[in-house]
């Protein structure tokens, strides 16, 4: 059974990113589940998507605790959910910041050394640089690719069904574009 | 063939294996999808109603008609179509007749948590709950045999974990059922007096009927491990983790939630150790077991509020929690409005105005959080016309009031508020920010938009001719990027004594994906007048303010308020 969180901010693509994991589990001929939630916290508020791969899977909800991996899109959000890795999980963020709006109006300050805080609570925790590869890709909207491809290594997940899952779930007018921002991930991590 | 599916899908994939060949919905989270995917079926019709009262009537007319039917909303629009709902339930249909209705239990987009386990038991309607999406497919199938078979609407319940959950579906055939033949019968589709009082018996009869029938079926199912084990009653996503946290319990899982299956469960609470039920929100199945005499314990345990967990379990069973991380006390980052988005400039005006604005169902919501501070009031679909007019008349006329509604909206349910504050003589100002879609459920179209549920070109309701036909004078159109023309506009519509209407006109900025001017920031003097729109896209350098050029759309709302020009519009 492996759990991933996958936090972000509304529009960074973490349903994608979900949607990638859910055809990998299908490929491998694993049951899956996922959950996310729509709406409201889709207009730039923190955003959660579960997923669940395993021999047969009950609730599509992660708890605190249990999660073997959390892909992290932006470094506030990985400090708001690191509490749901389990012990030796593995904590993956993009290191760009986001500032949230009451940051923006100054009625709170964006936490200061905040990277280093994690990386001392954490053993496995990595961060990246993934905006900026997905912008080297091509476009910043493939960020969440790039996290997957870092995924794919740290966690020693398959190359080739990780690949195929991304062709299978991006347009096709931007294949070639998210299989670069796989790739780059991969290597760099 | 299996498929990863949304909850969602899978239910409008049941519903076209059962041969539904009408649908009518109302978007609205975390009901949305189903309309949305049950369109992209070959021979089926679709379509977004301008309200759930309206999508309610026209799936029983096409049911009474003789197609299978589905109406889609969420808890709050069965509130909007509870009228037809009650009826309906005494007309019977002729095809079968689904109502999907999605709760919310932890309120993730809604504005209250109401649970509409309560219309089945009150309506007399036989209700299903689904625990994911297979099952979902499944229940939709099983919901039509039941509506034909007791000639009975049956409401199909789903919350959001469920709804908005992904699982491994198997597709089957569509079931090609046909049409049936119409006959005309006004004993039991005209609801008089003389003909209600006849069939109220038939519905009685029915319910009686239905509570024996449902402990028969398979979705109703006691899972034994053990006699010297507890029993759990549950259904929904629930089951899911009760299955967790207690693979060694005895389980009853409920698939009808009304009638509950009560002998079924009587006998199960016989072969366990002790009965709890797990359920979230109120205590709706709890107290049907304990009036039958069963005795069972639950929200003792529960909360009335928000979602039941894998943690809310394990604490209530007193099993220990997963070691955790310590958590982190971060800054919140609660939704904000798009950058680029039509409505800010609106709510600086408004704020800045020191005007009292009763607000309503939208993203405009968002005009109510800091710094833009504008919104007092938001209730339900439409509110913000009628709590105008009675801000007004409260005030005999003096109050500083504005109703500010969306255009899907004001369709829905706003038009009625504006009639009445016209032939009733308040005088309110009305705004209507027509950024031409349903925004917040995810761009769904709507009568004024031009197109359907298909993305077909459809009829548009023209909203300024609509105004003008509801008896407004004063009606003007401004742009919304314009702050300075919808502050002049907003001025002269306060002051008048009038009924007057300002459409703010903008599309949604995600709506146009072509490539955008930026703004750029030219000798800026930290001055903070900016900061005050709260748009994502700004935020505070060392040496003035920095724009981020990935979010930026170049509206120039920012430039409109910047009293030193410090702004300018760049590319493209």
């Amino acid at each position: 059974m492996t759990n991933i969180l996958i936090a972000g901010v509304g529009g960074q693509g973490t349903l994608l990113a979900s949607r990638v994991l859910g055809r990998y589990a299908m490929i491998s001929g694993k049951d899956c589940k996922l959950s996310e939630i729509h709406g409201m916290s889709q207009r730039g508020g923190s955003v959660v998507t579960h997923v669940r791969i395993g021999d047969k899977i009950y609730s599509p909800v992660i708890w605190e605790g249990s999660a073997d991996v959390i892909l992290a899109f932006e470094t506030l959000e990985a400090a708001r959910v690191k509490h749901y890795l389990k012990k030796g999980g593995v904590l993956l963020v993009n290191s760009e910041k986001i500032l949230p709006m009451p940051c923006i109006t100054g009625a709170a300050e964006y936490p200061v050394g905040l990277q280093e805080k994690i990386q001392e609570t954490c053993e496995n925790v990595c961060f990246i640089k993934a905006q900026a590869w997905a912008l080297e890709a091509g476009s910043a909207k493939a960020t969440n690719i790039v996290m997957l491809g870092a995924l794919c290594k740290l966690c020693g997940l398959d190359k080739g069904v990780m690949a195929q899952a991304v062709a299978e779930c991006v347009p096709e007018k931007f294949r070639a574009l998210n299989l670069k921002a796989f790739e780059l991930g991969f290597e760099r991590v | 063939m299996k498929e990863l599916m949304l909850t969602n899908q899978a239910i409008a994939r049941g519903a076209y294996e059962a041969g539904v060949k009408v649908l009518s919905a109302y978007p609205g989270t975390p009901s949305t999808e189903i309309a949305e995917n049950f369109v992209k079926h070959e021979g089926v019709y679709a379509e977004w109603a301008p309200n759930e009262k309206v999508a309610l009537e026209v799936a029983i007319g096409a049911a009474v008609a003789g197609a299978r039917a589905m109406s889609c909303m969420k808890h709050v629009g069965l509130n909007v179509a509870a009228d037809p709902l009650f009826t309906a339930a005494y007309t019977g249909i002729n095809a079968g007749l689904v109502i999907a209705v999605a709760d919310d239990p932890g309120m993730h987009s809604s504005q209250n948590e109401q649970d509409s386990r309560f219309y089945a038991r009150s309506a007399h309607i036989p209700m299903l709950e689904p625990s994911d999406a297979n099952e979902a497919k499944e229940f939709v199938k099983l919901a039509y045999e039941i509506s034909e078979k007791f000639d009975t609407p049956v409401l199909l319940r789903e919350t959001t974990r469920v709804a908005h959950s992904h699982g491994f579906v198997e597709l089957c055939e569509r079931n090609e059922v046909g049409v049936r033949p119409y006959e005309k019968n006004a004993a039991k589709y005209v609801m008089m007096p003389a003909n209600a009082i006849k069939r109220h018996v038939i519905v009685e009869q029915r319910d009686k009927a239905l509570c024996e029938y449902v402990c028969s079926l398979a979705c109703n199912r006691a899972e034994y491990t053990n006699e010297n084990e507890i029993g759990i009653v549950c259904s929904g996503v629930v089951y899911e983790y009760v299955k967790e946290v207690l693979p060694n319990a005895n389980v009853y899982k409920i698939g009808t939630v009304h009638p509950v299956p009560v002998p079924a469960i009587r006998e199960f609470a016989g072969k366990v150790k002790e009965l709890y039920v797990i359920e979230e929100l109120e205590p709706f199945i709890e107290d049907t077991l304990k009036a039958a005499g069963v005795a069972c314990k639950g929200k003792e345990l529960f909360s009335l509020q928000g979602e039941i967990s894998v943690p809310v379990i394990k604490a209530a069973f007193g099993l220990s929690a997963d070691e955790t991380l310590t958590m982190e006390k971060v800054p919140a980052r609660p939704p904000v409005m798009c950058a680029g988005c039509p409505h800010r400039g609106v709510f600086y005006v408004l704020n800045k105005l020191k005007l009292s604005v009763t607000g309503d169902i939208g993203c405009y919501t968002l005009g109510a959080v800091p710094p833009l501070s504008a919104v007092d009031t938001c209730v339900c679909m439409g509110a913000s016309v009628g709590m105008s007019h009675g801000f007004k008349k409260a005030t005999d006329g003096e109050a500083k009031c504005v109703a500010v509604i969306g255009d899907s909206t004001f369709l829905h349910s706003g038009v009625t508020g504006l009639i009445n504050a016209v032939y009733n003589q308040s005088g309110i100002t009305l705004m209507i920010l027509d950024n031409s879609t349903t925004g917040m459920t995810g761009h769904q179209q709507h009568p004024a938009t031009g197109k359907n549920l298909k993305g077909e070109p459809a009829p548009v309701v023209l909203l300024d001719e609509l105004v003008r036909a509801c008896g407004v004078k004063d009606l003007a159109i401004v742009d919304a990027y314009d702050v300075k023309a919808v502050e002049k506009a907003v001025k002269a519509a306060t002051a008048s004594k009038e009924v007057s209407v300002i459409i703010a006109q903008r599309p949604c900025a995600l709506l146009d994906k072509s490539p955008k001017p930026k703004m750029n920031v030219v000798n800026c003097r930290n001055c903070g007048v900016c900061m005050r729109i709260g748009c994502p896209a700004i935020s505070k350098g060392e040496n003035g303010i920095v724009i981020d050029p990935i979010q930026c759309t170049g509206c120039g709302v920012c430039a409109n308020v910047c009293p030193f020009g410090s702004l300018v519009k760049e590319g493209v």
